[in-house]
């Protein structure tokens, strides 16, 4: 049985921990999640039952002067997005939306946001989604509800389990509410954009901007397959500054300056950058088609061309460059041999993988993120026990058996 | 006083056979066990607690730490990880039964990266060694804790340190890639690389942060920031910290996040005013310290912005810096608050607590309540941006009485943090000093989860056992 056919849903925090509690009693595996948005990623979970935050929503608590909000884990994204718009402000990891990738209709949670900590383009500056969780309640394999962190910016108290619990895609704990940090959203967004022949000229204009003095808040390579698809004509090296309207005007200039010695550049308006680095966040750039597998490798920046080559000669890649070439998004056949050399290139730079999407065989045949060496797979084991001794909790969905 | 666990009669019976063990791993002078040369292992920033340790060992290398902890599992050895002894919460304290083992000798620079903006540097180099290791190429280490001089990474990684500029910068968790770890078996472990995002559990989040009680740290790779063109400061004096804590909502409302925005209440304006002589306006009741970065243009703009938000406030006085000379001496009476506050009293409690930024007003009024009740002085200096309060408590350590109190009333201080929805520290860790304070933030349930964590990892508790956790019963 692919997917669970008995679906719970509750309204109330106390029933999704009653809801595991009674999975714990039986030992019978729970698919967890929102609104399932991201079950096409990684590996597939076989269990019986679906427990989902959906119905679990709303905003419990924004305080815009103290760049906080709250928010029940089955609260659509895009309600929180909304909120802190209208007060100026905006969610700092950018977020993206793979609904495209993943023929996704429904709206992406909160919770499975947090759950899968995923980040958008500011990610390279302004740090990951894990990093402005600043509590999380949730309901772990035993159906107890634990809190961890709070609602206030900076908290050292106790074991950070925002962290733990942010990226790991439900296994641990079921999470039920989360709060964030927020900042104020920038008054105007430009990009300088440079035209670069090749993958090493354009990783080295993006080291440049993103050792500059200027601030630069997302730093992206699209060669020229990419680049077109957001109507550019060449391969181009993409640079963003966002802040107060002269500030954007002074900053994109002097980048331009320094950017020009790796080719000719442009400075795009605030339109044309919104619209831009919301296609970057998406992977729109990409174009994989319906059969293709897409992979995210996370390296070294200065690694991101040698890995684009490599992936390039070993199969019909598409691909581009995220995170001043940290981020290597790339679809291709979805087939065991271009994973294999996903899996090589990756570890040649030094680096991870993740399968982000694949037909469900090859999802279950190779090792969908990298394996733990032995020692630290032990310490999985021990954590993943310490939080969900029967192992009910999306059990399977990070690594075969855990 | 809180009580430390009971030395494990069978370790300290066999003592000068661990010692020896210990000194066939590491070179002579690595392992100090003389009961005069292990006094200045004692204690750490929390002077009031005291206790020599079994011995000491100062490894050079990862290797030479995981010998050293195979030995100390293999013997059922308690072991407490030691940076600079900085640790504002007893977080290097020993236990009379425990091996410290001291990271300041693996203090090297191992690599710098200017293209991918990251250095790898042993556990004991200071905070400021690094920024000062790439200063030359305009690049610096984002967090600063005011210890910055003499603390270490690896302890920074141990209490996931923060300072003043985290508002911007985010604190230790925020600037770290990846860590090297030894295990309680003496098992080293790399964790996360030179690459932002690590696949599977986010195992360097969690050790941030962790006190010792997870593993211990070896070494640290850290991002570094290509530093803006300029930063300017500015100073801004008010009738009553009411209104001070309008303005920093304010300010905060307005869409400007300054790079550091600092209070300081009317007894820590004359402390600091005595010591650093900075020219801070004694008849304020609040001031505040408020720093932009930028161009100079840039910095006018941001300057002239903030000013006029101040100046709805009913300012005493504003002072905007003209030049960086101008803005040192700003951060002078500040970056020296606590030598200014040891002046008027040589022993103080320095307190760590977090509260919404709302709240700041009503709980001043209480802390100064307490201050009387207690009939002990308090100054307040506050990150005012992120609500972490450092409420500094004077008493006479040479009095009892006095530090009991002193105890009881930072005691008060942090659970009124956590009754208005804050939390017991915001960079100093629980360490020894907040242990017993923890079930007032968490539920059992909670602490047991925690707990079931540290036995993951740690499961005979042998790494830093006092600490964090509240002793079972």
């Amino acid at each position: 049985m692919a997917f669970s056919d008995i679906m719970t849903a509750p309204i109330e925090e106390e029933a999704i921990a009653a809801a595991v509690a009674e999975a714990h009693a039986a030992g019978e595996p729970l698919l967890v999640q929102g609104n399932g948005t991201k079950t096409a990623m990684l590996r597939l979970v076989q269990a019986a039952r679906n427990l989902s935050t959906r119905n679990h929503r709303g905003i419990t608590l924004y305080s815009p002067n103290e760049l906080v909000i709250r928010a029940r884990a089955g609260t659509p994204l895009i309600e929180i997005e909304a909120a802190v718009a209208e007060r100026g402000q905006h969610l700092i990891a950018e977020p993206p939306d793979y609904s495209a990738l993943f023929a996704a209709t429904a709206p992406q949670t909160l919770g499975g946001v947090v759950a899968a900590n995923l980040s958008g383009p500011r990610r390279i500056t302004w740090g990951a989604m894990r990093d402005h969780v600043l509590g999380v309640r949730a309901v772990n394999g035993t159906g107890e509800i634990i809190r961890s962190g709070g609602r206030v910016l900076k908290n050292v108290t106790g074991l950070d389990l925002c962290k733990l619990l942010s990226g790991s895609h439900g296994t641990l704990a079921v999470i039920t509410e989360v709060t964030l940090k927020v900042l104020p959203a920038p008054e105007a967004v430009g990009t300088v954009a440079v035209h670069t022949p090749d993958a090493n000229a354009g990783i080295a204009a993006l080291a440049t901007a993103l050792g500059s003095p200027y601030g630069v808040s997302a730093a992206a390579w699209l060669p020229s397959d990419a680049a077109s698809r957001l109507g550019f004509t060449h391969a181009v090296a993409l640079a963003r500054i966002e802040d107060f309207t002269p500030s954007v005007a002074y900053r994109t200039a002097k980048l331009r300056d320094e950017m020009t010695a790796f080719g000719p550049g442009d400075i795009l308006d605030d339109a044309a950058s919104r619209k831009l680095w919301r296609a970057v966040r998406d992977a729109v750039p990409l174009g994989a088609t319906a059969e293709q597998a897409i992979w995210r490798l996370s390296v070294r920046p200065s690694a991101g061309a040698a890995v684009a080559r490599a992936l390039r000669e070993a199969f019909d890649a598409s691909l581009f460059l995220d995170w001043g070439g940290g981020l290597v998004w790339v679809a291709g056949p979805a087939e065991a041999g271009a994973h294999a050399a996903v899996e090589a290139a990756a570890r040649a730079a030094g680096g991870t993988w993740m399968l982000v999407r694949a037909p469900e065989p090859l999802r279950a045949a190779v090792a969908v993120i990298p394996p733990e060496p032995p020692v630290l797979a032990a310490i999985s084991r021990r954590v993943k026990t310490a939080f969900d001794p029967r192992g009910i909790l999306n059990p399977g969905r990070l690594y075969a058996g855990l | 006083m809180l009580r430390l666990p009971d030395p494990k009669p069978e370790v300290l019976a066999r003592r000068e056979a661990i010692v020896a063990g210990l000194r066939a791993l590491l070179p002579d002078e690595a392992v100090i066990a003389e009961p005069l040369r292990l006094r200045p292992y004692e204690t750490d920033g929390l002077t009031a607690y005291r206790q020599p340790p079994l011995a000491v060992v100062l490894p050079s290398s990862t290797e030479q730490v995981a010998a050293v902890l195979r030995l100390c599992h293999t013997e059922g050895v308690r072991v407490v990880p030691r940076g600079a002894g900085t640790s504002l919460s007893g977080g290097a304290l020993p236990l009379a039964d425990a091996v410290v083992l001291g990271l300041m000798r693996m203090n090297r620079i191992l690599e710098i990266d200017y293209a991918d903006r990251f250095a790898v540097v042993q556990a004991g180099v200071t905070n400021l060694g690094i920024t000062q290791a790439v200063a030359e190429h305009g690049f610096f280490y984002a967090p600063d804790p005011s210890s910055q001089l003499a603390c270490m990474i690896g302890g920074n990684v141990a209490m996931n340190s923060g300072g003043a500029h985290c508002l911007k910068y985010g604190v230790t968790a925020n600037n770290l890639l990846g860590l090297t770890i030894v295990t309680t078996e003496g098992e080293v472990l790399r964790i996360g690389g030179t690459h932002l995002d690590a696949a599977g559990y986010d195992w360097l989040g969690l050790l941030t942060g962790s006190e010792g009680q997870l593993a211990v740290v070896t070494e640290v790779t850290v991002r570094i920031l290509r530093a803006p063109e300029g930063a300017r400061a500015m100073l801004a004096a008010f009738r009553s910290n009411e209104v001070a804590g309008a303005c920093v909502d304010a300010i905060i409302s307005s869409g400007i996040i300054p790079v550091a925005l600092e209070f300081m209440d009317r007894p820590a304006i004359h402390a600091c005013e005595a010591f650093a002589h900075a020219g801070y306006p004694l008849d304020a009741e609040a001031m505040l310290i408020i720093e932009v970065e930028g161009s100079m243009v840039e910095q006018d703009a941001l300057l002239d912005r903030l000013r006029t938000i101040c100046e709805k406030h009913d300012p005493i006085s504003l002072k905007v810096s003209q030049t960086p000379e101008e803005s040192l001496a700003i951060w002078k009476g500040r970056k020296g608050a606590f030598g200014a506050i040891g002046r008027i009293s040589p022993d103080y409690l320095c307190m760590d607590g977090v509260i919404p930024t709302s709240r700041l007003p009503d709980v001043l009024r209480r802390i100064g309540e307490m201050s009387n009740s207690y009939d002990l002085q308090v100054a307040n200096i506050f990150h005012a941006g992120d609500g972490n309060l450092h409420p500094l408590i004077m008493f006479d350590a040479n009095d009892p009485e006095s530090f009991a109190k002193a105890e009881a009333f930072g005691a008060d201080v942090l659970k009124l943090c956590v009754e208005v929805g804050g939390c017991l520290t915001g960079e100093h860790g629980v360490g020894v000093e907040k242990r017993d304070l923890m079930p007032t933030q968490f539920t059992a349930a909670e602490l047991e989860q925690q707990r079931r964590i540290k036995s993951a990892f740690d499961p005979d508790w042998l790494l830093n056992p006092h600490k964090v956790f509240p002793l079972a019963a």
